[in-house]
């Protein structure tokens, strides 16, 4: 009796990958900028999210959140309070959340008139790695509260991210929070990765977060600009922050760049 | 412990193909490759196995699990180097850090051994191949 060979080598999380990438087609058609933020419990996402989604929508940008927790609507409603929607994800006890709950939940939101999405994932330094949520960028909040080696115990995660943010940074100077160890431990996770210096509480930092979020929004969205304007290699960048959120949802073609041929 | 969730979804990989091959035999060894960069745990993965199994056509199959190591390219010596477990993401040869992994994130459904009986296409057992 000879076992049957059957060779299948198809990547496990090949499902989760198919519905993150149709997402990610469908935030890109809508240009919505979107960010998952991944943490230890505790760590402060709430707490910045909802100063940084305050900022953003006075600088009239239309901002949206979904934030996974095992159970309560508690952080939905802290960032509700921000005055921008949040709908919260019940995992029922799983431990990251995956493509296809972030699909649903966004069912909760006008895609066309939403800039930027925020995903605050659960609170864990290691499950959500493999998960890709159709995100732009993958941001991990780092709060001076924890030992700077947390890169060290828990690299894999962090060499997914493209931002390391480090949070509750008023209280840095009484935990002797060691920041440029903490930096070179990153920086040894994953190397060139952009760090940030934040407090929601006292707000340092906070406006170059927001800033570096607008940026890559515009970049976005000028993506976004190309594709439909597709012929003409001009891509429309909005003057001022004023009104730019009713600006990228008019169906007739961007204001003329001032020095552009066309 | 999300590997609850990664074995649910080797199982339903497997029966899927299993179907899609046009087989009817139980299936007895599960192969798979899971890198070091993967965020699994190995341990979690088997201990979550016969859960995941039960009920299905691999139920009381074995979970084969192959590591890969983790290997990064270096930009300044351009050398292809293993990293060390955990990991710190430097150039095995010169030391200079390096992102740019090349081997380790593979987390892959390789091959299904199923039971081959002398009396093929036989209707399908759930209980556990005799050893």
């Amino acid at each position: 009796m000879q076992p049957r060979i059957l060779e299948v080598r198809r990547n496990i999380l090949k499902k989760n990958d198919e519905i993150a990438h149709s997402l990610r087609e469908v935030f890109t058609e809508r240009g919505v900028l979107v960010i998952n933020i991944v943490s230890s419990p505790g760590a402060g996402k709430t707490e910045l999210l909802a100063r940084v989604m305050r900022d953003l929508r006075e600088a009239g940008l239309s901002v949206a959140a979904v934030v996974g927790d095992l159970a309560t609507e508690n952080d939905a409603t802290r960032l509700a309070e921000s005055g921008c929607p949040a709908h919260q994800i019940l995992t029922g006890g799983m431990c990251h959340l995956e493509a296809d709950m972030v699909g649903k939940a966004v069912e909760a939101f006008d895609l066309e008139t939403t800039d930027v999405l925020f995903i605050e994932n659960v609170g864990n330094l290691v499950c959500p790695q493999g998960y890709d949520l159709g995100e732009d960028l993958r941001v991990l909040l780092f709060p001076c509260t924890e030992g700077e080696d947390k890169p060290l115990k828990y690299p894999t995660l962090i060499n997914t991210c493209d931002l390391v943010v480090f949070s509750k940074m008023d209280i840095a100077v009484a935990v002797e929070f060691d920041i440029p160890l903490a930096r070179r431990n990153c920086e040894g996770a994953r190397p060139g990765v952009a760090m940030l210096e934040t407090s929601a509480r006292s707000g340092a930092g906070v406006s170059e977060l927001v800033g570096l979020i607008r940026d890559r929004w515009e970049a976005k969205r000028g993506e976004r600009t190309g594709a439909e304007r597709a012929g003409t290699a001009e891509i429309s960048r909005p003057e001022s922050h004023r009104g730019v959120g009713s600006l990228r949802r008019v169906v007739a073609p961007p204001p003329e760049v001032p020095g552009s041929s066309g | 412990m999300h590997e609850l969730s990664i074995a649910a979804e080797i199982v339903s990989l497997a029966v899927t193909a299993v179907e899609e091959a046009g087989e009817e035999l139980p299936v007895t060894v599960v192969s798979v490759r899971v890198g070091n960069l993967a965020g699994v745990v190995v341990e979690a993965l088997e201990f979550a196995w016969d859960v995941a199994a039960e009920g299905t056509r691999c139920a009381g199959a074995e979970l084969r699990i192959e590591r890969v190591p983790g290997r990064v390219r270096c930009k300044a010596c351009e050398a292809e180097t293993q990293l060390s477990d955990p990991p710190q993401f430097a150039c095995g040869q010169c030391g200079m850090p390096t992102a740019d992994i090349v081997a380790g994130r593979e987390l892959d459904l390789v091959s299904l051994e199923l039971e081959e009986t002398e009396t093929a296409s036989t209707e399908l057992s759930h209980a556990a191949p005799n050893s």
